[in-house]
């Protein structure tokens, strides 16, 4: 399975496009996170409203053969409010940063969600009988005479219209100063980790009220700090092994078999810089803004602001396989700096099998690379091409002097327009990209 | 007795089922922890064909509505009709024992044991058994983690064919998918060797503890450790060797820290699990790479248990294998680099006086106890602090007393309150200790400065240090020195150390006795009542309430009636507050109408 090309195996296709048309954007709407549950059954995103949207998978219709189903909005419920920070007079943000699933452990879903300070663990259960019959009032609801009550009812359970609950489980506060940038639930299913610019915190999802600091790069002098962490991941499959990536473009892994504090890291994986591309952006365009491990856990991609490498992890020196997102900024990269998209975080996922990647770039373009035939194709979230199952057309951003037929001019980009979330359905063809305000889902085409 | 139109007693009842389903959680709380009483109202007949089927089902409440509900169920025998209807119960504790939850899984669990010694021998084949094999193959790991715990309850008392299907879903479980389960497994591995033939733990068991002894995962791993222990006392001496050890050594070399610490942590059961041949030879060394492991968690957990191990060794080169073997580590361990692990050694180091005896304790032991009292960290400190009296038997306590004194004193001028806090409450014992000359030589003036301590909780704890001191060296002691002093403060400018005065003189009244209350402090008391503070007003108020009981009622009449007579007009609200209820707690007024 490729997943990628647009000869061959398969075209992409839209599917289905969520969110207001409107061209004014509510700031809240935005979409911050998007994430699959281990099934596939579920997405769910994030805004900066603090809000959950939960989509379930619908089986496909006998009606309507050529879908694969579509994604129903599930359950809606505000996962964060605004706070107030008095002892330091801070703002917190309401702004979902990420969610993570748990792997389900009985008929309810979970996951956790965070803003910049507190992890919150939901339980998203689904209710279908209700309780009928009070001895104190009657079916109206009034009230009965309590003199008169000869004998006893006990409530019976009734059918009802299909019910779902979002319910807070726990709240896990207090345990970052700084903004937390990544959660991720380790494999043993007791533990997971989160981690904030300076600091990662190993928590037991059942134990709140206190975290193990198992990694604290704050310098006794915040003077002589010189980079920050940037995104951490715990391994899918050995629960001792965890990765983090900082601004400078390096990834630590470290074992907590090892020792309680993972200070010390195990693994330390750095490409040699070439001199000769050396600029005054270097350093801020080598930041890795995200960090995946494969499924298989023998490998982990990262994204810098330019591209996407991905790394064997019994290899430190150099990445395997490097994939230019959007090389034609590199000439761009001043006014990014001035418009301040050259911080904007990106966000990168690998499919089922882990031979294709997906990752964002702007005018509201995404890219995919197949890794065994080393395709790469560029395509766009559109209002214009969301018809019903309409072929999404690969796109060209023309790089040399003179532009061709079909190909889009690197200035008429539009950088407001940028996909920074995208994720990939853990088993099928179907990805969901967040643009904006707008949650689009592709799937390949069944011919 | 029931109405013409209606029974009156049910209304109560009526209204307990209603607040089951009630909006505050509180309410529906109370309600089922009475539902024992809702039950007998309904009849056994009605508990069981409605009351249960309704409770199955209400698995979506409050996680403490439903532990207190898995809690009720467990002593619902009765109620339903006694052992013989017995298995109405499991539905709904089936149903709990799939929650999210641990608490009110683990507690349906406990309650369905429990319930499982009231199954007859076929009722358990025919309705238990099967319940808990639905559970050990639930397609959800909640279900499974549950059935690791119900095993070991019905193995004993089943036929030998579903012996053998237990043992057979409990190896399923034991190689289980998730994580969750295999520790859950390998959490109920030891009890549940307890159970089975000694044949099938050494086929069974002993595959199945390997296996997850070596486990990819640290978190199982470390939970084999445990049952190493159960399963180590259920095999002959011959078989611990072969079956048990080779495990038991790797894990103590685990290449994971958390499993090391277990081993350290569980080493004093082990120790006595395996025996003395087996310590001798393979233990020993095994300890002393944990007290060097590399990692200070392994080291401070080690440390715990060096009097423990060493209490536990065989009699007879017991001295000998401290001294060559565990004294060197421990030497190592005084000076270690993190201070959980000093401060875990020193709270155990002075046990191995009485061990060792006094020749070694003075030459040994002696300078690791100095140098620890030297430590910088105060931690470690008050740990030899508070455990003075194990070496006090040996050798007395005049031998540290040269070191003793600074590191108290230090410890007693800490910038840390809570340090200051900890070291006045060893205070009584080492005065009991040391002695009564040592004590005002060296003590007293520490002990008496605590008192004008800018915080507060340092302030009361030291009050209530000099009632334990009186207490200690008697009334004639307390007059000679500390009265005075505590009665001197009365006139200090600072109205915060006036009110230390009174709340010493709360403390002391009762020890110091009727004649020393009476003649010195009472009159300070009164006077006091003339402050210009209300805060040392309304106190005075209360002191006389609380030295009242020690004084003679014409004393009381005399001389303390006026007074509180006078603050009961004062003009500060509070004041005239705690006057009156002094008054009337004294029985010092008058009934109106006499």
């Amino acid at each position: 399975m490729a997943g990628v090309a647009s000869g061959n195996d398969f075209q992409w296709c839209f599917s289905q496009v969520k969110g207001a048309i409107d061209e004014d954007v509510a700031e809240a709407d935005i979409i911050s996170t998007v994430e699959f549950n281990y099934s596939g059954e579920l997405l769910a995103t994030g805004d900066k409203g603090g809000r959950v949207v939960i989509f379930q998978h619908e089986q496909e219709s006998k009606n309507r053969p050529h879908l694969r189903g579509e994604y129903n909005v599930y359950s809606t419920f505000q996962s964060h409010e605004p706070e107030f920070d008095y002892l330091k007079s801070l703002e917190i943000e309401e702004k979902i940063n990420k969610i993570r699933w748990l792997q389900q452990q009985n008929a309810a879903h979970f996951l956790l969600s965070t803003n910049d300070k507190t992890i919150k663990l939901w339980k998203i259960s689904e209710r279908d009988k209700r309780a009928e019959g009070y001895n104190l009032k009657d079916e109206d609801g009034r009230l009965r005479d309590p003199f008169r009550i000869t004998s006893l009812r006990v409530p019976v359970l009734m059918p009802m219209d299909l019910m779902v609950e979002a319910s807070p489980r726990r709240i896990f506060a207090n345990a970052h100063t700084y903004h937390i940038n990544s959660i991720s639930v380790n494999s043993d299913h007791e533990t997971y980790l989160s981690a904030d610019d300076l600091r990662i915190n190993l928590w037991h999802l059942e134990i709140t009220d206190r975290s193990f600091n198992i990694v604290d790069i704050k310098p006794a002098n915040m003077e002589e700090l010189t980079e920050v962490i940037t995104a951490a991941e715990c391994h899918p499959h050995q629960c001792n092994v965890f990765v983090y990536s900082s601004s400078k473009g390096t990834i630590r892994l470290c074992d907590m078999r090892a020792g309680a504090l993972c200070d010390r890291h195990s693994k330390f994986f750095e490409e040699p810089e070439d001199p000769s591309s050396r600029s005054f952006f270097s350093e801020i365009i080598s930041s890795i803004s995200d960090v995946k491990f494969s499924h298989s856990g023998r490998y982990m991609m990262t994204r810098d602001y330019l591209s996407v490498k991905v790394w064997d992890l019994n290899m430190e020196n150099r990445p395997v396989e490097t994939y230019q997102v959007h090389e034609y900024l590199r000439s761009k990269l001043c006014s990014l700096y001035e418009n301040d998209c050259i911080f904007d975080k990106f966000e990168c996922c690998w499919n089922g099998s882990d031979s294709a990647i997906m990752t964002g770039s702007y005018n509201n373009f995404f890219r995919m690379f197949d890794r065994n035939t080393r395709r790469d194709i560029t395509l766009e979230a559109s209002r214009e091409s969301s018809k019903p199952r309409a072929t999404l057309k690969p796109r060209k951003v023309s790089t040399g002097g003179k532009r061709k037929k079909d190909e889009i001019s690197v200035d008429s980009l539009d950088f407001n327009k940028k996909i920074l979330h995208t994720a990939w359905h853990p088993k099928d063809n179907v990805i969901a990209v967040a643009a904006t305000n707008n949650l689009y889902i592709f799937q390949d085409k069944i011919n | 007795m029931a109405g013409a139109d209606g029974d009156d007693s049910l209304y109560p009842i009526a209204v307990l089922i209603d607040e089951l389903r009630n909006e505050d959680v509180q309410l529906r709380l109370n309600s089922i922890k009475k539902l024992s009483t809702i039950a007998l109202a309904l009849g056994v007949e009605r508990t069981r064909t409605e009351l249960l089927p309704f409770l199955t089902d209400t698995i979506y409440d409050e996680d403490e509505v439903l532990l207190a509900l898995a809690e009720q169920l467990g002593n619902f025998t009765m109620l339903v009709g006694g052992p013989e209807y017995v298995h109405c119960l499991l539905p709904p504790l089936e149903s709990l024992a799939t929650v999210e939850e641990t608490v009110v899984r683990d507690k349906a669990v406990e309650s369905l044991r429990k319930i499982s010694q009231e199954h007859s021998p076929v009722d358990l084949e025919v309705h238990f058994e099967p319940l808990v094999k639905r559970l050990a193959s639930g397609d959800w790991f909640t279900s499974r983690t549950s059935a690791c715990g119900l095993f070991s309850v019905c193995y004993p008392r089943v036929s030998s064919t579903v012996k053998a299907e237990i043992r057979q879903h409990f190896r399923t479980l034991c190689s289980d998918d998730t994580p969750m389960v295999r520790r859950a497994a390998a959490s109920k591995l030891g009890e549940f060797a307890k159970v089975l033939e000694l044949d099938y733990v050494k086929s069974d068991i002993i595959s199945l503890f390997t296996a997850l002894a070596s486990d990819e995962q640290d978190s199982v791993r470390l939970l084999a450790v445990e049952a190493c222990v159960s399963i180590a006392t259920l095999l002959p001496q011959e078989d611990l060797e072969t079956l048990v050890m080779p495990t038991l050594r790797q894990a103590a070399e685990d290449k994971s820290w958390r499993v090391r610490y277990m081993v350290a942590d569980k080493f004093s059961e082990l120790q006595k699990a395996v025996g003395p041949e087996i310590t001798k030879n393979d233990l020993v060394p095994a300890f002393q790479n944990l007290l060097k492991d590399c990692e200070a968690e392994v080291r401070a957990a080690a440390a715990n248990k060096v009097k423990e191990f060493c209490e536990n060794l065989p009699e007879d080169n017991r001295e000998q294998i401290i001294m060559t073997h565990i004294l060197p580590c421990v030497k190592e361990l005084v000076s270690d680099t993190n201070q959980h692990v000093k401060s875990a050694l020193a709270s155990v180091i002075m046990g191995l006086s009485t061990i060792l005896g006094k020749d070694n304790t003075i030459e040994h032991l002696l300078p690791l106890f100095l140098a620890q009292l030297k430590d910088e960290c105060p931690e470690v400190r008050l740990n030899i602090i508070s455990n003075l009296d194990c070496v006090n038997e040996v050798i007395g306590i005049r031998q540290l007393s040269q070191s003793l004194l600074p590191a108290i004193v230090e410890l007693a001028e800490d910038a840390k309150w809570r340090v200051r806090l900890a070291i006045i409450e060893y205070m009584p014992l080492l005065a009991g200790q040391l002695g009564v000359e040592f004590f005002d030589e060296k003590l007293n003036t520490l002990c008496m400065a605590w008192l004008i301590d800018h915080v507060y909780a340092i302030r009361e704890a030291a009050t209530c240090n000099l009632m334990k001191l009186v207490e200690k060296f008697g009334a004639d002691w307390a007059q000679n020195t500390i009265v005075p002093k505590v009665l001197g403060m009365a006139n200090d400018p600072n109205y915060l150390h006036r009110m230390t005065t009174l709340f010493c003189i709360n403390a002391l009244s009762d020890v110091c006795g009727r004649d020393i209350t009476t003649k010195q402090m009472l009159p300070v008391v009164l006077k006091m009542s003339e402050d210009q503070v209300a805060n040392v007003r309304f106190n005075v108020a209360k002191s006389l309430q609380k030295i009242g009981p020690v004084l003679e009622k014409i004393t009381l009449q005399n001389q303390v009636k006026p007074v509180l007579d006078k603050l009961a007009t004062d003009k500060d609200m509070d004041v005239k507050y705690f006057a009156h209820e002094a008054l009337s707690v004294l029985e010092l007024t008058y009934p109106a109408h006499d």
